[in-house]
């Protein structure tokens, strides 16, 4: 790698002077590792830093601010759109050694955490009170916090309980000219305007978070999971818009396609019908009385569209099982193809039928396997492309069969993300959802908080809607 | 919704300092040519939960077009949808409802300079682009005129009953799995259950409640947020009514105000109020007078 240019060499000699050197990397194997995250993207990062408390994020970024070099945040790195990509040797800002539960306060169900704590863990941590973090992402294993409040992120859960945003009452932010403020607070209407809202779902480019204040949920007492099996996929989609206009909002309404049935079992081997043209997988939860009378109405309407069986969870056992037929989805790619593109956008309920058989036509035209695995309940689409990407010209194939998913969603009604976020992947193709005067109205929120476009550039808005920022694509960026 | 006509009405002359109105029902009238955001349901989807409205649209007319289909709002009563979202309060349902800034899924304004802008999107998730529209809820009318809105619906519970307790509250409380409101005013708590009707009865058998038809009578004097592990300093404010676990305490008309248990923001935050402001609004055209500090 080339070295890095004089400015970025002060930032660091200034920074390793301040913090020593373990917190400030340039080993050519920290700077390439993190020169990606989860999307095909590839980027350019010009030094790795590694704060372990707050003080360290404004010593990072007020240096930026001094030097005028970008820099991009990123928690485990498991996004899919390239949000945490750094462009041009940017400094990257990894948080996941401010990984601490800062305080539980069970009484009034909140916690502070530090932005490095990963989702699953701080459900673990609090599980003793009886409670957890709602948003719970498919890779809520490995995800952070700190990601979760930059995207937004959703979850099958989010269906009734809502995404992130609704579970965030406060965030500590070093902003990027490297001032620390509280957005939001533990009170419910603070004075102003709600920035804590804004900067949740901002991908990075508002600043950087350092510690978020979430609200816990309660456990539900009682739980039922049921998986219905449908002969074709147009059924199951049918049957979701049915349950929601039953009046139902189930806690989890979850579908998987019959490649994808197959791909599972294959995986897994724990009985599913190798014959389905869709699989539905239902959750209510909630109080008995309200539950059984949930699920009792889920199966009706289950049946009248055509469900051939309806596989209840008998104990939490078997309720796991179902789970992690529906969380084993992408790793049981793997049996079809070695590579996949997971895709992101939402369409209204009513919609759902239509747009699938969209999907289903685009992969044919464009000669690949797609496989769908998704949140039914909310419209929320997860086509996945699989394909070898040694064949020659696929990739151009997958992206551009992308591009098609995403124009049919919109066209249908819908929107672009639902909760991966925008970052590189989807920035232009902002213009199919918004005109130049919504993106500049963004671009406005953004110059409020980073006049000089230094946190997280290149992401979100395309070019020509943004402030100062220039339109360098990192290399891999297919749209 | 066509927003010309209010897009005109904001772009014409003189090019003055402009009140966005609703029915006048949440705030003073302050100084400045009234515009009237658009009235009217242009699209209601149960099977969607989305309503698509005017942001003038009374209140009432929403509440009732969506129990028709079994299903409400989580906005509260009076005035109308634009005025409810301008002032951001939620009503004492929030501790199981959400605030209403989670009800707002899309929003088109128009701005000072008489700019159409639409933010966010007419699905019920979406996470495309900055969520400008949690950044209008609670705005005061001094980023934009709100034009037309797209909310989010839900069903209606089987049940919902209000109760009453004499226990102290974090004894309460801890008794309970998700209420959709307590309210404390220093000596009782009511509380809101909801949900199947066989549930609501065991809750209240092992909370010990007693049912009521209502909940309080709120105090008119005004409301302080608090963190709500604050409740105990609430005591000792004269007649209040806290809503636990949100922090939401409506007070008397105080005679001093310089012990109020409030929050302060920062110097900073402010700065970043102002630039927000400064940038939506240059000319200071919207509601010039309302100072977003309650100062």
């Amino acid at each position: 790698m080339a070295s890095p240019p004089l400015v970025m060499m002060q930032v660091i000699d200034e920074l390793r002077r301040h913090l020593g050197p373990d917190k400030v990397r340039t080993a050519s194997s920290e700077v390439s590792l993190y020169a990606r995250d989860a999307s095909t993207f590839q980027g350019e990062a010009g030094v790795v830093c590694f704060p372990t408390e707050r003080d360290d994020v404004v010593a990072m970024v007020s240096a930026c601010h001094r030097h005028g070099v970008p820099f991009v945040a990123r928690g485990s790195g498991t996004g899919l759109t390239g949000g945490a990509v750094p462009v041009d040797g940017a400094m990257v800002i990894v948080m996941t050694k401010m990984n601490s539960v800062l305080s539980v306060d069970p009484g009034e169900r909140l916690a502070w955490v530090q932005p490095g704590v990963l989702n699953l863990d701080l459900s673990r941590a609090v599980a003793e009170y009886g409670l957890h973090f709602a948003p719970d992402p498919s890779s809520q294993q490995s995800c952070t916090l700190g990601g979760n409040v930059a995207n937004n992120s959703g979850g099958p859960h989010c269906l009734a309980e809502g995404v992130t945003s609704a579970h965030v009452h406060a965030i500590e932010v070093v902003l990027p000219d490297g001032e620390c403020v509280v957005l939001g607070g533990e009170d419910p209407e603070p004075d102003g305007y709600d920035l804590r809202g804004v900067f949740i779902g901002s991908e990075g480019m508002l600043g950087i978070a350092t510690a978020v204040c979430v609200r816990l949920t309660p456990d539900p007492p009682t739980v039922r999971t049921l998986l219905a099996d449908f002969g074709d996929v147009r059924q199951g989609a049918d049957a979701v818009s049915a349950i929601i206009a039953a009046g139902v909002v189930p806690a989890a309404l979850e579908m998987m396609d019959a490649l994808c049935v197959r791909a599972v079992e294959a995986f897994l081997g724990i009985g599913l019908p190798l014959d389905a043209g869709a699989l539905l997988l239902v959750e209510v939860d909630g109080a008995p009385a309200g539950v059984a009378a949930q699920a009792a109405r889920v199966e009706e309407v289950l049946r009248t569209h055509g469900a051939r069986s309806i596989r209840v969870a008998a104990d939490d056992a078997e309720r796991a099982l179902l789970w992690k037929a529906r969380k084993s989805a992408f790793g049981a790619v793997a049996r079809i193809q070695p590579n996949y593109y997971l895709h992101d956008t939402v369409v209204p309920r009513r919609s759902l039928t239509g747009v699938l058989s969209q999907v289903y036509e685009i992969a044919q035209r464009h000669d690949l396997q797609v496989m769908n695995v998704f949140h039914a309940g909310d419209g929320n689409l997860h086509p996945i492309l699989v394909f070898d990407k040694r064949a020659p010209g696929v990739m151009d194939r997958v992206h551009a069969a992308g591009t098609e998913i995403v124009t049919a969603s919109v066209e249908a009604g819908g929107v672009l993300s639902g909760e991966h976020g925008i970052g590189v992947e989807k920035r232009d193709l902002m213009p199919l959802m918004f005109g130049p005067d919504d993106l500049a109205a963004q671009a406005l929120l953004r110059d409020v908080f980073d006049p000089d476009g230094l946190a997280n550039p290149t992401k979100v808005l395309p070019t020509g809607s943004r402030c100062g920022d220039l339109g360098h694509q990192p290399e891999g960026t297919w749209i | 919704m066509d927003l010309r006509p209010l897009i005109g009405a904001v772009l014409e002359p003189p090019h003055d300092v402009l009140q966005p109105t609703g029915r006048g029902t949440r705030s003073s009238t302050g100084a400045g040519r009234r515009v009237v955001a658009p009235s009217g349901i242009v699209e209601f989807e149960p099977a969607e939960m989305t309503l698509r409205c005017g942001a003038g649209t009374p209140l009432e007319e929403v509440h009732a077009a969506v129990a028709e289909r079994n299903q409400e709002v989580a906005l509260p009563h009076g005035g109308t949808v634009g005025g409810a979202l301008a002032v951001g309060h939620s009503d004492v349902l929030r501790r199981g409802r959400g605030p209403i800034r989670d009800t707002v899924l899309q929003v088109r304004f128009v701005t000072a300079a008489g700019t159409e802008v639409k933010a966010g999107g007419p699905t019920v998730k979406n996470v495309s682009g900055f969520d400008l529209c949690r950044l209008l809820v609670g705005s005061h009318g001094t980023l934009c005129v709100l034009g037309e809105v797209i909310l989010r619906t839900r069903p209606r519970p089987m049940c919902r009953r209000w109760f009453r307790s004499e226990a102290p509250p974090e004894v309460l409380t801890a008794r309970l799995l998700r209420p959709v409101s307590v309210l404390w005013d220093g000596e009782s708590c009511w509380v809101c259950l909801e949900g199947h009707p066989d549930d609501v009865a065991d809750e209240c058998r092992r909370a010990s409640l007693a049912e009521v038809a209502d909940p309080p009578e709120l105090p008119g004097g005004g409301r302080w947020s608090v963190a709500p592990s604050r409740w105990p300093e609430v005591a000792g404010t004269g007649r209040f009514v806290m809503e636990l676990g949100v922090g939401v305490v409506h007070h008397e008309r105080r005679a001093d105000p310089s012990r109020d248990p409030v929050t302060t923001s920062s110097v900073r935050v402010r700065a970043l109020n102002d630039r927000i402001r400064q940038h939506f609004d240059p000319h200071r055209r919207l509601n010039p007078h309302v100072d977003l500090f309650g100062g």
